[in-house]
């Protein structure tokens, strides 16, 4: 089985956003970065197919040279392969057709992407590759199972969850519950020397279009102080929620 | 040209997000000087609408379309824009049609945004605002294809009343072969979920314990809310994880959310900033939750949250 992972690189979720060149660019001072969340769950859930089912991993990401340090980790998490497709990310149209390329000429039985990213927050990658290479697509994936050439799949839909099957070639937007937070790896130092030696490629842009730009970027108004209460006047609450906040 | 708003349904219903939907799609097609076209599938009554401007209403009926799949929804909504020449496509941020909507964008080589809070701030070009960095910021982003399709995110716009006649009109959509089969569904009965619920109550690991969850319980039934928790608590298991509200989590777009015993950690707040009105409850007065919230009570929670239910329920009475 061949595997392909998207990995989306994105700054720590304890980073605070800011933005430079007139809000026009994320500003990425002092900003760690990591493999997305949801993207980490996907590799590691992967990492068992290698193990248990003899899959190859190869992980693929569009970005700059700023993101081969993620791409680094995840080869020494265990991925075979990387590839880096040497592009800023403009948008969610542009990034699954520059994949999508990819995968034209590189068949996988399954691809596995995150839900969604942390930073761009589009939740429409995994969609968009799909429908580009009209191959199946199940998102907000908890688990997933493959024997032969069916899938068996555990999705969360509002308010409860259900099993699905399919035939591969799938691709899947993954979350947690594909692993749990305590299976994630941590690249010990023999995986780290052994990442030296696994290709990285990195292959340039297909000159995809995109469709929609950000121009702009703020933060949120600085709110107005909170409003206490005392625990001994828990009526005065209810006034306020009823009459000033108007959310009774 | 029109602008199509698509509408879920539920059981013959249409859900209660429509509302939102179609509030804010007839508002865009007046901006845009042009007629609203309502998308519904599988609904019995659709009077309710009518209050909120749906002046055309496409009714598609069909038994194969009950159970929702992904493809096969994403074709029928594309059929349906290209037989009203529809270039605004306006659709919710549930799990379903987030699912959808990439695959109806390619479907009609249209742009997408998700995640979108208000109308649009300038026609040409397109341009909108929705929230990114998972809402620690927000951003003005143009879609420059003919064919736009707008996610508004819930609980953004609102309601607006705008009361109509409405013209209902038959569609007969060819359908395609689904691809994935359901094996089987699971619905937590009687419990309304985060995505649904507009007041959502919260525990975090201030309560000690899932033998305390109680209080919360009483205090969502009374409020008629959903409950959530925070990491924590459902990585130790106390919650399902279907509860976990976060950066990581499920995103909280609630009119109302009620924090209880969370310590407001920069991951939690992101998944809850869009929500409209925060209440905390902590005995930290240096809780970092103290800052992002509208409304606190300095307080321990087994105490405060018993009497709190108790006055809401005379409250309501
Ligand atoms: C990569 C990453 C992703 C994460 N994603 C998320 C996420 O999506 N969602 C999330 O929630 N967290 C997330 N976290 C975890 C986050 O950093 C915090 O650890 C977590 O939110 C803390 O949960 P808590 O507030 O319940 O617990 P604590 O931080 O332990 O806070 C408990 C609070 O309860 C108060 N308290 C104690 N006793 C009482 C009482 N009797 N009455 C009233 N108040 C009381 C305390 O004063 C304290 O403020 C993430 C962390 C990482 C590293
Ligand atoms: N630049 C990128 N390179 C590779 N994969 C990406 C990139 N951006 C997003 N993805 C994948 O698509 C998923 C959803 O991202 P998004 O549509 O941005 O929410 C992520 O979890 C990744 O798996």
């Amino acid at each position: 089985m061949k595997i392909l992972v998207c990995i989306s690189h994105v700054p720590d979720t304890t980073s605070k956003i800011n933005f430079t060149e007139g809000d026009t660019v994320f500003d990425s001072q002092g900003v760690q970065y990591v493999i997305n969340p949801n993207d980490e769950f996907g590799l590691t859930r992967a990492m068992w197919f290698k193990e248990k089912q003899n899959a190859t991993i190869d992980v693929i990401n569009v970005g700059k040279s700023n993101t081969e340090p993620t791409l680094r980790k995840t080869l020494a998490i265990g991925a075979d392969k990387a590839i880096r497709i040497d592009s800023e990310p403009i948008d969610g149209s542009f990034v699954a057709r520059e994949i999508a390329e990819y995968i034209k000429s590189n068949n996988y039985d399954l691809i596995i992407a995150g839900r969604e990213s942390i930073d761009y927050n589009g939740a429409m990658v995994p969609g968009l590759i799909a429908g580009l290479l009209q191959i199946n697509f199940v998102t907000n994936c908890t688990k997933l199972e493959i024997d032969n050439n069916t899938a068996t799949i555990e999705r969360e839909i509002d308010g409860g969850k259900e099993i699905l099957s399919c035939e591969l070639p799938l691709i899947i937007g993954g979350q947690k519950g594909l692993v749990e937070e305590s299976d994630l790896r941590i690249p010990n130092m023999r995986g780290i020397m052994q990442a030296r030696q696994k290709p990285l490629e990195v292959i340039p842009s297909s000159n995809s279009s995109s469709k929609t730009k950000s121009i702009k970027f703020y933060k949120p108004d600085p709110r107005e102080e909170v409003k206490l209460v005392s625990p001994d006047n828990l009526d005065q609450l209810i006034d306020l929620l009823y009459n000033e906040a108007k959310v009774l | 040209m029109s602008v199509l708003a698509y509408v879920e349904s539920f059981k013959g219903k249409v859900k209660k997000n429509a509302f939102e939907i179609v509030s804010y799609s007839s508002e865009l097609a007046k901006k845009l000087d042009t007629d609203l076209v309502t998308l519904i599938l599988n609904v019995n009554d659709t009077s309710e609408l009518n209050k909120y401007g749906a002046s055309k209403i496409l009714k598609v009926t069909n038994p194969n379309l009950d159970s929702f799949d992904a493809k096969l929804f994403a074709n029928v909504i594309a059929q349906a824009a290209k037989t009203t020449n529809s270039n605004h496509i306006v659709l919710s941020s549930s799990l379903n049609t987030k699912y959808m909507a990439p695959l109806l964008s390619i479907e009609l080589d249209a742009g997408y945004l998700s995640n979108v809070v208000e109308l649009p701030s300038s026609l040409s070009p397109f341009t909108i605002k929705r929230t990114s960095f998972t809402n620690k910021a927000f951003c003005d982003s143009t879609i420059d294809s003919e064919v736009k399709i707008i996610g508004l995110s819930s609980n953004a716009f609102g309601l607006l009343e705008n009361n109509t006649e409405s013209l209902v009109e038959d569609f007969n959509p060819s359908l395609i072969e689904k691809k994935i089969t359901i094996n089987s569904t699971e619905k937590v009965s009687g419990k309304i979920s985060i995505a649904d619920a507009d007041i959502v109550v919260s525990g975090g690991r201030g309560l000690k314990g899932p033998e305390n969850w109680n209080i919360i319980e009483e205090l969502a039934e009374t409020l008629g809310a959903a409950t959530a928790c925070s990491k924590p608590v459902s990585d130790m298991g106390w919650r399902p994880h279907s509860e976990h509200v976060g950066q990581t989590g499920k995103p909280v777009a609630a009119n109302l959310y009620i924090a209880i015993g969370i310590s407001g950690a920069i991951q939690h707040l992101a998944g809850i900033n869009s929500s409209k009105i925060k209440v905390v409850i902590n005995n930290d007065p240096e809780a970092p939750f103290f800052k992002a919230a509208d409304y606190g009570v300095v307080g321990d929670a087994f105490d405060v949250v018993p009497r709190l239910t108790e006055k809401l329920k005379a409250f309501k009475a």
